[in-house]
């Protein structure tokens, strides 16, 4: 079903963390870019879709006017809103925004860090864009920072802060970005498995919370008024967002889930985990019955590798990318 | 990221480094009461009270530069003496075994198992002593206090932050390589086979339910690996089965430890670009470390010929031969530090300078006494 492409080198390799892989496809100039955090720096690569050109850039997590220590990134991913494209990179110092190319940074927010470190850590993790002008960034504490980002310039602002979780955020997910209306276009989860759901607004609104087991739920996608979550114990579990009703439980992984990703035209879904193998899977959802059907289409396994991010490079499914602690490559597939 | 890893990494790299004394003092045939004092001495200054102390406190792991200085002055706090070949030997041996170790634990919780595994060796080691023996056991007890409320999602950042700490180390290490845990390239091994971790399900299953919470469908799909049911989990109280056999001893007289030095991968050298970029964190962790050092203390050398070296290779000549030819990408420089005018810094430096022993790194001196300190810690 898939067969493997031309890896892309990066000029570091990929550190163990959560949804370790951003993909941004640029059409109009037949470019993808693909972000990979290592430490305290994000390895970018622009790729052409013809194969011949790759640009790399390198992004660190330097603070402005702090010559301290540097901070880890927990994350960098691409933030798609109707008017503009944000990279976003969240440390332990706090929120980086730049312009989707890494070419300027247009803002920055200081997470709160204590003088003499504290036993529970601090840092930023769990990144999305969500409706027209949200960008919502998860905070150790579990605090949810929604910022409002005009359709140009450097005048975001901090709109709102959602305090619901009481553990540390791992990701966050939306859909519907502009044009649809949807019910429920916003899910965060934590690393208790608890899933909240909200809708986006001048106030953002709780719509449904879904407890959890202390088993950590470290990816999340959101389409079509479904959750699919994917679990520290292997587990994908699928949920109607507004109802908080388990439609679906899949015995996934053997060991814990780095990465989802689904391809919003086709309903394809990538799951990627420590225990090396990225899976892809067909979903489908009837929302006026309220079913989902689950269908396992395909496995890859990358030998001695633990996968920390899976994305497809398209919204059809065409092809997707793969990251893998300690390596230095981004390994890539595409459809027979 | 994680500021609960420190004593993890330290006691499980303790844990190791014993082992592999304990295999190189018997095949060196040190006399058995000479070999007992070094291991008791290495021990008692890694649980010194005052030590653990500092170390269980929440705090950023240190870089490898300073993490390698403390376990240079634990290696030397009896009267055993290791040449840098020996000591970078050793080093990279202890890492890439702790390296192992994490990455093959089915559960990030596992990490603890595997350093009780350590601890339940280094009382073994001890177990005739009753002082020592009550040091260790009272850091079972902090190691339980601290590590055994955590939910299984402060246990990934841990074992994250420890990934982050050995990322890109490919050295191979023979004991692996005939085992075949790790490959020729110094990649190690991930079976896609085998028992799933405790509270994992064997993939293979895809149910769908109803909306009033009936199943109504069963997939099964092929997981491509071979694995079977979880097995017991292991105990994490201060006596029991650990049931993970990670962490125990692997070396044995019969089974020599050697790394190979050539052909390390690449990525070591795109590593390193990285790493000697300005450290501004240096006279931070300088002061970490020395807060921490201040705690360890000297076992003086007594007589002369009391002393004694031992080597990590199989001839003194194969030792010389090691120091030369160590790529450059693979040496533990030094905390490249600027120096500081901070007079309690200088004064705990004082103290551990002053209990160096490890000789042939004297610098040429400088005028101020605080450049001075930091002068000769740089060419440790």
């Amino acid at each position: 079903m898939f067969h493997k492409e031309k890896n892309i080198q990066i000029k570091n390799s990929a550190s163990a963390l959560y949804n370790n892989l951003s993909v941004l496809r640029i059409a109009p100039r037949r470019l993808t870019y693909f972000t990979v955090v290592h430490a305290n720096v994000v390895n970018m690569v622009s790729a052409s879709w013809d194969g011949l050109n790759y640009s790399h850039r390198q992004l660190q997590s330097k603070e402005p006017n702090v010559a301290t220590s540097t901070s880890l990134i927990m994350q960098a991913a691409f933030c798609v809103l109707p008017s503009r494209e944000l990279l976003v990179v969240t440390s332990q110092k706090g929120i980086q925004m730049y312009e989707s190319d890494g070419s300027i940074m247009v803002y920055w927010h200081a997470l709160d860090t204590p003088e003499t470190p504290t036993a529970q850590a601090v840092f930023a993790r769990g990144i999305a864009a969500v409706s027209e002008n949200y960008v919502c960034v998860g905070v150790s504490s579990g605090a949810i920072l929604v910022f409002d980002v005009p359709s140009k310039g450097s005048n975001i602002t901090l709109s709102e802060v959602l305090e619901e979780h009481k553990e540390s955020i791992t990701d966050i997910a939306s859909e519907c970005s502009g044009s649809q209306e949807c019910v429920a276009n916003l899910v965060t989860v934590d690393d208790g498995g608890s899933l909240c759901v909200w809708k986006s607004g001048e106030e953002f609104q709780l719509l449904n919370k879904i407890g959890g087991f202390d088993i950590s739920c470290s990816s999340v996608k959101l389409w079509k008024g479904t959750v699919v979550a994917g679990y520290g114990s292997g587990q994908i579990r699928i949920y109607e967002a507004v109802t908080g009703i388990l439609q679906s439980e899949i015995n996934a992984h053997a060991r814990w889930i780095y990465s989802l990703d689904i391809a919003p035209f086709s309903g394809l879904l990538l799951s990627a985990a420590e225990d090396s193998y990225v899976r892809v899977w067909h979903l489908s959802v009837t929302p006026e019955t309220n079913s989902v059907e689950v269908a396992h289409l395909h496995n890859e396994c990358v030998t001695d590798t633990q996968i920390c991010g899976a994305k497809f490079c398209d919204g059809d499914g065409y092809a997707f990318a793969v990251t893998g602690y300690d390596l230095s490559e981004i390994i890539r597939y595409t459809q027979t | 990221m994680s500021s609960r890893t420190l004593p993890l990494l330290f006691i499980n790299l303790g844990g190791e480094m014993l082992y592999i004394l304990d295999q190189r003092l018997r095949a060196q045939n040190i006399p058995a009461d000479k070999a007992k004092k070094v291991m008791n001495d290495i021990i008692t200054t890694m649980f010194n009270k005052k030590f653990l102390e500092e170390l269980f406190k929440p705090q950023e792991l240190y870089s490898k530069k300073a993490l390698r200085t403390v376990f240079d002055r634990l290696a030397h706090a009896s009267i055993m003496r290791l040449n840098q070949a020996s000591m970078d030997k050793l080093y990279d041996l202890m890492t890439m075994a702790f390296k192992y170790q994490v990455l093959l634990c089915p559960r990030p919780k596992d990490i603890l198992l595997v350093s009780f595994n350590h601890m339940d060796a280094i009382k073994d080691f001890v177990k005739d002593t009753p002082s020592i023996l009550s040091q260790v056991d009272e850091t079972y007890q902090q190691l339980i206090e601290m590590y055994t409320t955590l939910s299984n999602g402060e246990f990934q950042l841990i074992r994250q932050t420890l990934l982050i700490f050995f990322q890109d180390m490919h050295i191979r290490v023979s004991i692996f390589l005939k085992d075949k845990v790790q490959n020729s390239n110094g990649r190690f091994v991930l079976p896609t086979s085998g028992p799933v971790p405790h509270g994992t399900q064997v993939p293979g299953l895809i149910r769908i339910f109803s909306c009033t919470g009936e199943e109504q469908t069963r997939l099964q799909f092929n997981n491509g690996g071979n694995y079977t049911s979880a097995i017991r989990e292991g105990s994490f109280e201060i006596f029991g089965d650990r049931v993970t056999k990670l962490g125990t001893n692997m070396y044995s007289v019969s089974r020599p430890v050697e790394t190979h030095m050539s052909g390390t991968s690449k990525n070591s050298a795109q590593h390193t670009k990285v790493n000697t970029a300005p450290n501004p964190l240096a006279k931070e962790e300088l002061n970490m470390l020395a807060r921490l050092m201040g705690g360890l203390e000297v076992q003086k050398a007594g007589s002369s010929d009391s002393g004694f070296r031992v080597n990590l290779f199989a001839t003194d000549e194969e030792e010389e031969e090691a120091l030369i030819t160590r790529p450059d990408e693979l040496s533990y420089g030094v905390i490249n530090i600027q120096a500081t005018k901070d007079q309690q810094v200088s004064a705990e430096l004082t103290k551990i300078m002053g209990e160096f022993t490890d000789s042939g790194h004297q610098s040429p001196s400088s005028s101020n006494k605080g450049d001075d300190l930091l002068a000769m810690m740089d060419d440790l």
